[in-house]
């Protein structure tokens, strides 16, 4: 990210010069972009290496899976701001809620990418299926990036000077957050539910009816840490001031979510007999202990010492420590501890990850722009054009 | 007043009529395949083979057997599938057949994840990909016919009629030789029962059958998703409850100088 702060820094600077941060990225936006072109004129076969064994990938598990719950920050940012009304959380609201939906808008991307018959997305909204979990999970993405886009408008509103338009959001800010948490619980748990409906290849490590549940509870604690995670980020980039107060008060709440969840977890496991499968020495008893350790109890342990809190890079990667561990549970749903069909194999092609990868940097470039001409800065009471130094 | 097929191991020879009727049915290409040591062919159900036989090594006895099995889409009583599809495309019929409906479907391919059996397939090499699948020859059957496998089927392996019938009649064959058959009709109980019913010498693992519990996969999905109406309500009142009281208490005790701002900025 260093790169990130240089680039930002020659870009100020020069004016007009590229530098190398922003041009590695640049091209692999470009990159990702022409593979999805390549993907439409030629298949999915063509760029990836799934298969009838290995119907879902990199895309599903990294795109909508991780995509989703690392966007959880929007919800439980905005939850505490409106909701529960901690104005002290107020500067990483909007950057929050920006990198939500971001998230989402790339979660949709990728899905484009890798529905057979992209151009009829919009099935979704006339044949209904209300028995299947991704009809639940697909009216939460179409409906709750509406609302996430209502939720960061007042911010373009302010840069244009649009009044009228300020006023009639404001006056529904309110019922809008509450519809983002309520859609964000729904869609969180529901990518939960997609999973019970394999409970016949879906490891009995991590297959428990309460999935949706466990979703949820991850995507609560993901939520702060992503805060921390890109605000951490977002202020050495962009060279916004932000107190360690914010930060540290968020990281202060995480133990006590990540306590449930392992608290839920064990006892899950317990409950169904099945605490013996994570102390036999298979890879994904190995793997439940990565997530666990590394995802659960460090981060733990760590976020409740307030020294560390009160230490940037500490707690900077505390949280890191909480999306890794995310990530590492929801591919395993997602993928590693789902069995494919006997006789395949899957290993992402290379053209997978440039999708993956590309969807990315289109996020990190429009985060830079944003950053760059809209009022996401909030300094001393009021928000600033961040493009100042 | 559904139907089923009765599948018999012990009357199948591997004569692959079934494939080739299948094939000729329904217009499916033949494929390209390298010999893998086994006159099992091809090695996997794909988009352009909806049925094969698998061919099953098995010593007993010191004696080498072949024990055949035919696969294709079970046509489970309560599909994976069809509540895995978020457009409906794929839907149990009230004759047993489970179909699919190109006009919906998106390509998601959740159908191929929840599958328990393994069985939709998709067109990985089509620019316009659909999923394929074994239909149960619904077309044949709603013009009286069976379907174009057991029609083929020159042993009698393949038996076509009502499920409950067929139920009853392996059961009568496993009475009449117990020493012939294992104790089990794969298919009556997996996974809340299927179309499809299987008899076999062996145990059905031995065949590469997936051994399955007898509930139905959808039950867990199905508890949660009629969790979901009162999930939103409560998510909804907890939250305009919560924002309500915190509003209130601050405004018994001084009104937060942020928000101030934030009315006068929007005033200007």
């Amino acid at each position: 990210m260093t790169t990130l702060r240089s680039a930002f820094g020659e870009m100020k600077v020069a004016g007009r010069s590229f530098p190398v941060g922003t041009s590695i990225v640049v091209a692999l936006a470009v990159l990702g972009l022409g593979v999805m072109i390549y993907r439409y004129l030629n298949g999915l076969g063509a760029i990836s290496n799934l298969s009838d064994g290995r119907a879902w990938g990199l895309w599903i598990s990294f795109d909508l899976y991780c995509g989703v719950a690392l966007a959880a920050g929007g919800f439980t940012l905005a939850g505490a701001v409106y909701i529960f009304q901690r104005k002290k959380y107020y500067p990483v609201v909007r950057s929050a809620v920006l990198t939500a939906f971001l998230g989402y808008t790339l979660v949709i991307l990728a899905l484009l990418v890798d529905l057979g018959q992209p151009w009829y997305i919009w099935h979704a909204i006339i044949y209904w299926n209300p028995h299947s979990p991704l009809f639940e999970v697909a009216l939460c993405v179409m409906t709750y990036t509406v609302v996430l886009a209502l939720e960061f408008s007042p911010v373009v509103f302010e840069r244009l000077n649009w009044r009228v338009p300020l006023r009639l959001i404001r006056a529904i800010q309110i019922p809008l957050v509450i519809a983002g948490i309520v859609l964000s619980t729904l869609h969180q748990s529901s990518l939960g539910t997609m999973a019970i409906m394999m409970p016949e290849t879906l490891s009995p490590i991590w297959y428990t009816p309460i999935l949706p549940l466990m979703f949820l509870i991850t995507a609560i604690a993901v939520g702060p840490a992503m805060a921390i995670f890109e605000s951490t980020l977002s202020s050495r980039a962009f060279g916004h001031k932000l107190s360690q107060d914010v930060l540290s008060g968020l990281g202060k709440v995480i133990p006590y979510i990540l306590g449930a969840y392992l608290l839920v977890k064990i006892v899950d496991l317990v409950a169904a007999g099945e605490f013996g499968l994570v102390l036999s020495a298979t890879p994904l008893a190995a793997l439940w202990w990565v997530e666990v350790i590394v995802g659960v109890i460090l981060p733990i342990i760590l976020l409740s010492i307030p020294k560390i809190r009160q230490d940037k890079v500490k707690l900077f990667l505390s949280a890191l420590l909480v999306v890794i561990g995310l990530i590492i549970n929801r591919f395993a749903v997602s993928w590693l501890a789902l069995a494919g069909r006997p006789g395949y194999t899957y290993t992402p092609h290379w053209m997978e990850f440039a999708v993956s990868v590309g969807l990315v940097a289109w996020a990190i470039i429009i985060l830079m722009i944003a950053n760059r001409y809209l009022p996401m800065h909030y300094h001393e009471g009021k928000w600033e054009v961040g493009d100042k130094s | 007043m559904s139907k089923g097929v009765l599948y018999d191991a012990n009357k199948c020879i591997g004569c692959r009529a079934c494939q080739v009727a299948c094939k000729q049915w329904n217009e499916l290409p033949a494929e390209d395949t390298v010999n893998s040591g086994s006159l099992e062919n091809p090695p996997q159900l794909s988009a352009h083979t909806f049925t094969k036989i698998h061919f099953s090594e098995v010593e007993e006895d010191g004696d080498f057997h072949w024990i055949f099995a035919k696969r294709q889409c079970m046509h489970c009583e309560d599909p994976a599938c069809a509540a895995a599809c978020l457009v409906g495309a794929l839907q149990k019929t009230e004759f047993g057949a489970v179909v699919y409906d190109d006009n919906k479907c998106i390509g998601c391919r959740y159908c191929m994840m929840a599958c328990p059996f393994g069985i939709p397939t998709f067109e990985w090499d089509k620019r316009l990909p659909w999923i394929r699948k074994c239909t149960f020859c619904a077309d044949r059957q709603s013009a009286g016919l069976e379907p174009a496998c057991v029609t083929a089927c020159p042993t009698g392996a393949l038996k076509f009629g009502e499920r409950d019938e067929l139920i009853a009649e392996a059961r009568e064959r496993i009475a009449a030789h117990p020493d012939q058959y294992v104790d089990h009709i794969y298919g009556e109980k997996e996974v809340g029962g299927t179309s499809w019913l299987y008899l076999s010498p062996v145990p059905f693992e031995k065949l590469g059958f997936p051994t399955l519990s007898e509930h139905a996969v959808t039950i867990n999905p199905g508890r949660a998703m009629s969790a979901v109406p009162v999930a939103l309500i409560a998510v909804a009142a907890l939250m305009s409850g919560t924002y309500w009281i915190i509003k209130r208490r601050n405004k018994m005790g001084e009104v937060p100088v942020e928000e101030q701002e934030e009315k006068e900025e929007v005033k200007r």
